[in-house]
């Protein structure tokens, strides 16, 4: 019976049109949690046992006044976003590259260090955090925001970029310099285009995690810092359910343009490898 | 490997060690200073966060400090039974969540290997996805008047939301599991997809070549040669789901919570002496994980600690890919 059952899944999975309706199936569950969302947004009063609601627009028209402060949360999380993801990049590009290229005493032990704030709660080194930022004059402006944003992402672009570094052949840029190219010449012709999709690959992951962030900028915002995910959270504890899915269809969107354009970069193994390899 | 010119060894004998580690000093400091920025942002926010946080926790500093040395927090953290109980629940999410993304993952991986590419895109799909977003739709789908609920009503197969069973906000917090795996397998899959691709081919078919049957050459070959991969992907899911906040505060059971929902209320509590509790508490969040890691790391791989530094690449497996 079980050998029954056992070579019934393997001829079906060496099937091509089952594995094509299983990864279907799959893909559909995936999918499913946004087709609430969706229908919720441009739902009104979709009470319990209905299958199909009133449509409206109302829920979208309320999203851009400025009570709901969707305006406001979306543009400082884009900014907060933008900035920790360029400063990341800035650190990140040439620590990779001493990870991914170098050998030197204590290589393991400094790689742990950098991975520790995404394996780490950061929860009690926020509040640590937070004291310093008091003391600064920082707490709940944007540059500490961006500040504390940089923990989990330096980690993440510094991963990706070591294990592209990790295939970078060196020659091309001896040979570019040889050649009478300057530094910067040879980093922006040779060494850039190179290493390009790594670049983009943590830069997706930096931006992704910076603006998806809820907890980090809680605590360090103090209230005064309200980007996109706080006014879902905030939203997400009141009653108005239509409006809270279009604030979740919201907070999608730059997501999905930012994959829609790097989906060909995530296609590369040796970018994406480095997660795969604390 | 530097760029920088190593001088040949000199003859004296004397000076010539003492002159190769000069040598080999110079030579590393390229790396270092690559390192520099990294190390000073990363260990003056989280090392320096960590120091500051201890010293509020042991009443040195802080709101409500006079400065002198108290274990109070921490007696009034461990003392209570509803720490012990969080500390279970954090714990008992955190191994399920990662337990079954892992095991989705390594198939879905395998099944993506042979697909096309649209398929590992529409995989990826969900990987951008805020988890905020994420809890919104997993709550209007699996609510007691949600869609499934209203889909099932509609098909007669349940009488009324009453038969709905509670998937959230339960005391066994299945929409916390759900919603961790529905997040996490495309973001191990995605990993696990490259690992996988840098695995060449040729050791599988010369492992069916030698007569191992398809599942033989699972376990023996593709298995060991994917563990890098899976521990570190699983890795850093488990610390993720084991410090996540608003995923179980908003779909998690009411009582008991988890751990970083107590430090969460203990911070955001009116009385500010509940400060220094709130930073005892995520301190041993933090203390646990980190030695849930490193025991983690050394069961996965026996010598964790020495193989990152005798990888000339550090990426043995990913040397494979191009």
């Amino acid at each position: 019976m079980r050998n029954l059952v056992r070579d019934l899944v393997r001829k079906s999975l060496k099937d091509p049109v089952a594995q094509k309706m299983l990864l279907l199936l799959i893909v559909s569950v995936l999918f499913l949690p946004f087709l609430p969302l969706l229908i919720w947004s441009f739902a009104q009063g979709w009470y319990f046992p209905q299958l199909i609601p009133q449509w409206t627009l109302q829920n979208w028209s309320t999203l851009f006044t400025t009570s709901t402060r969707v305006g406001q949360g979306f543009v400082q999380s884009l900014v907060i976003a933008v900035c920790s993801t360029g400063l990341a990049l800035l650190v990140g590009m040439p620590a990779g590259r001493a990870l991914g290229m170098m050998d030197f005493p204590g290589k393991g032990a400094i790689k742990l260090f950098l991975l520790l704030p995404i394996i780490v709660s950061p929860l009690a080194t926020l509040m640590g955090i937070q004291f310093m930022l008091i003391r600064l004059g920082l707490s709940g402006t944007l540059l500490g925001v961006v500040l504390v944003h940089l923990l989990p992402t330096i980690p993440y672009i510094t991963l990706v970029l070591s294990s592209v570094y990790a295939n970078f052949d060196a020659d091309y840029e001896i040979q570019a310099r040889s050649l009478g190219a300057s530094a910067w010449q040879v980093f922006r012709h040779i060494t850039l285009p190179l290493i390009a999709p790594g670049v983009v690959v943590g830069a997706l992951f930096a931006f992704l995690i910076s603006w998806n962030e809820f907890l980090l900028t809680f605590f360090v915002g103090s209230g005064r810092v309200f980007t996109l995910p706080m006014v879902l959270f905030t939203a997400l504890q009141g009653g108005n359910t239509g409006l809270t899915a279009a604030i979740a269809i919201t907070s999608i969107l730059p997501a999905l343009v930012f994959l829609f354009f790097s989906s060909r970069a995530l296609d590369d193994n040796a970018a994406i490898g480095g997660l795969g390899n604390v | 490997m530097t760029l920088m010119p190593v001088p040949s060894p000199k003859i004296n004998p004397k000076t010539s060690i003492v002159q190769a580690s000069w040598a080999a000093a110079k030579g590393y400091s390229g790396a270092y200073l690559r390192l520099l920025p990294a190390i000073a942002i990363v260990g003056g926010l989280f090392g320096g966060g960590l120091v500051l946080a201890f010293c509020q926790s042991i009443g040195l500093m802080g709101i409500t400090s006079d400065g002198s040395l108290s274990l109070s927090a921490y007696q009034q953290a461990l003392g209570d039974r509803v720490f012990w109980q969080s500390l279970n629940l954090s714990l008992y999410l955190a191994i399920t969540a990662t337990a079954f993304s892992t095991v989705l993952s390594i198939a879905l991986a395998l099944l993506l290997q042979r697909a096309g590419r649209w398929a590992s895109f529409a995989c990826q799909l969900t990987l951008p996805i805020p988890h905020l977003v994420g809890i919104a739709g997993i709550l209007l789908l699996l609510s007691p008047s949600g869609l499934l609920s209203r889909l099932l009503l509609s098909a007669g197969l349940i009488a009324s939301d009453q038969d709905f069973p509670l998937l959230v906000n339960d005391r066994a917090n299945l929409g916390v599991l759900i919603h961790f795996v529905w997040k996490e397998v495309p973001f191990m899959t995605l990993i696990l997809l490259a690992v996988l691709r840098g695995i060449r081919p040729e050791f599988g078919m010369q492992a069916r070549a030698l007569g191992a049957n398809p599942w033989q050459c699972f376990w023996q070959v593709t298995l060991p040669l994917l563990r890098p991969g899976i521990i570190s992907a699983s890795l850093i899911v488990f610390g993720f789901v084991f410090g996540s906040f608003e995923v179980p505060f908003l779909l998690g059971s009411t009582a008991p919570k988890t751990l970083p929902i107590l430090v969460y209320q203990a911070f955001t509590d009116t009385d500010l002496a509940q400060r220094s509790v709130a930073i005892a508490l995520g301190l041993m969040l933090s203390f646990i994980s980190m030695v849930l890691i490193a025991l983690y790391l050394w069961i996965g791989s026996g010598k964790a600690f020495r193989r990152p530094m005798a990888q000339p690449a550090s990426s043995s497996v990913l040397g494979e890919v191009q």
